[in-house]
């Protein structure tokens, strides 16, 4: 097991983006966690603590990427997308400033605090903003390479992360390119399109449908928005069938994105693995996947139901 | 420098702006617009360091309109100072015009920030106020919210970080003209004493008449030596100033003037009639 992508966050701020002396980093109290307290350590000066107040932390960062600054701004998933949702829309992203959102503590895997905490609808409510980028990485190498892209992109991004350890399936020397989805792995039987940690779980699923004798082509798509419309419609082309799978709800996320792309691009049949229009609820993050339908079961079965 | 004679001529010209291209324009805030004239033009004629033949200049000073429908305001003190064509005003809200309803930093020369969601101009104040700082720049930051807005629980929360990032290079002016759209501030929701609530969250507080271009001039000065805190200016105001018709009426808080409206409006602000 790998770590979390919240810490991958945490290492690349203090370890990289340190270096670049426009970035700035804001919290609403909760740097312990979402792990932007390192850069504290390391530039006390660019460091900016707002209190439990996420709403004036993405105003605040928007008037410093008025001024030319390069503003990450850290808080949990639920409060970033959804409690500064408007803030997010209008400080930030028809303005189109250069503010970065680490959303930490994104899905079910936030675990034991429940289904208040546990946002399933932010990839929903981000993409749906002109001029925003949604970017969720699948394991903490992804995390780093996705966040030092984002930091040299100028304009309003968003990125899920998440609290739990993941798995890594990237290599050292892996390249994150901006809007390319990534295939994992070869097969033509079906295609599985994930994102975030359901990477990890459709590449296990491809596994366990190999030994049934099908072959699955898997996709990261890490960039939710802009979506990589070739390689999805190329994918579907290809299989014929689609399964999406995220920790997200069905309503709005990736199953979304793609089913839109398939139904002007190439209309196959598609299943979505994902939060079937519930909250969340207390628990152990692996038990409430297997609650929830989101493991590499389930996506089996979603695959052979096609 | 300026005389208080030459603002005020300057301040009559944006008022007859805002009433003419709110008429033509059909719709739009007139009374909130009115009531910040004399502070807007002593802000961008006297007060702030600025060049409308470079809006960008890194160094210059920044001014956030929090209260955003006061638009016609800002945009008609832009195009007095050289930032805009003055026929610009004339096409305010129209399908592709660079006019927006509200203030749209993306297009408009001279707007320093996005806004007309209430309550959010303020965080966004405080962040350049911390940007400039950081940067050792000189260049300061002012923002107008108005009464009604501070009922914005946002507000509050960059009330409290203003104070306590001891942003000093900051300056807010409360435009209080007591009245917002569904009657007075004490009939909707009170907010009084504002002054002592901005005290109360760490500010050090002035409170002026907002109509009095010498006042606000002297309180920008006192502003400039207030140290390791932000300045509010609580400016008593009059909202539809200058418009015996729509002075201290709510129902012009949102409401375009006619032609027939618009002609007595222009004649009142010539002085010609009262």
């Amino acid at each position: 097991m790998g770590i979390a992508t919240r810490e991958a966050y945490g290492n690349v701020l203090k370890n990289e983006l340190v270096k670049n002396p426009d970035v700035v980093v804001l919290d609403a109290d909760l740097g312990n966690a979402t792990k932007s307290i390192t850069f504290k350590s390391v530039a006390p000066e660019r460091y900016f603590d707002m209190g439990i107040s996420e709403q004036d932390m993405m105003g605040t960062a928007a008037g410093l990427a008025a001024c030319g600054k390069i503003p990450f701004a850290s808080t949990f998933a639920i409060f970033a997308a959804g409690r500064a949702f408007e803030q997010v829309r209008n400080s930030i992203a028809y303005p189109k400033l250069n503010v970065k959102i680490a959303a930490t503590h994104a899905g079910l895997t936030v675990g034991e605090d429940g289904g208040s905490h546990q946002s399933v609808e932010d990839i929903s409510l981000m993409r749906s903003l002109p001029n925003m980028t949604v970017i969720s990485p699948a394991d903490a190498r992804e995390a780093e390479e996705a966040i030092k892209a984002a930091a040299g992109y100028v304009g309003p991004v968003y990125i899920r992360l998440g609290r739990a350890a993941v798995e890594d399936i990237h290599p050292e020397d892996y390249r994150f390119q901006w809007g390319k989805g990534e295939v994992l792995r070869e097969g033509a039987d079906v295609g599985i399109i994930a994102t975030g940690i359901m990477v990890a779980k459709a590449l296990e699923a491809a596994k366990l449908l190999e030994q049934e004798g099908i072959q699955a082509r898997v996709v990261n798509i890490h960039t939710i928005k802009p979506l990589d419309r070739e390689l999805i419609a190329e994918t579907a082309e290809k299989t014929g069938k689609i399964v999406t799978a995220e920790e997200h709800s069905v309503i709005g996320g990736l199953g979304s994105a793609v089913a839109e792309v398939l139904v002007q691009e190439c209309p196959v049949r598609q299943a979505m693995i994902g939060v079937r229009d519930s909250f969340g609820e207390s628990g152990k993050p692996a038990e409430l996947l297997a609650k929830y339908g989101l493991t590499a079961e389930d996506i089996v079965r979603a695959a052979k139901g096609l | 420098m300026m005389t208080t004679e030459e603002l005020q001529a300057r301040a009559k010209n944006v008022r007859k702006n805002i009433i003419r291209m709110l008429g033509e324009a059909g719709s739009g805030h007139p009374g909130g617009s009115l009531s910040i004239a004399d502070i807007l033009v002593t802000l961008y004629f006297e007060e702030m360091n600025i060049d409308p033949a470079q809006p960008k200049q890194p160094d210059r000073d920044r001014f956030v309109l929090s209260k955003g429908h006061s638009a016609p305001a800002l945009y008609a003190t832009l195009a007095e100072r050289g930032y805009f064509p003055e026929e610009e005003l004339l096409r305010l809200r129209k399908t592709g015009a660079l006019l927006q309803g509200h203030p749209d930093m993306k297009h408009i020369p001279g707007v320093d920030m996005s806004t007309g969601s209430l309550g959010q101009g303020l965080s966004a104040a405080n962040g350049m106020a911390l940007a400039l700082r950081l940067d050792k720049s000189a260049a300061r930051v002012y923002a107008i919210v108005g009464d009604g807005e501070i009922q914005e629980g946002q507000i509050w929360e960059a009330a409290m970080s203003a104070a306590h990032y001891k942003l000093d290079n900051l300056v807010c002016f409360i435009d209080h003209n007591g009245l917002q759209i569904d009657g007075s501030n004490e009939e909707v929701m009170n907010v009084n004493p504002v002054g002592d609530k901005f005290w109360a969250f760490g500010w050090h507080v002035i409170s002026i008449n907002g109509h009095d271009i010498e006042a606000i001039r002297e309180a920008l000065q006192v502003a400039r030596t207030v140290k390791g805190q932000p300045t509010a200016i609580v400016a008593e105001t009059v909202k539809g100033k200058g418009v015996s018709f729509m002075e201290n009426q709510a129902g012009w808080h949102g409401k375009a003037p006619n032609a027939e409206q618009c002609r007595q409006a222009l004649l009142e602000l010539e002085g010609e009639c009262k």
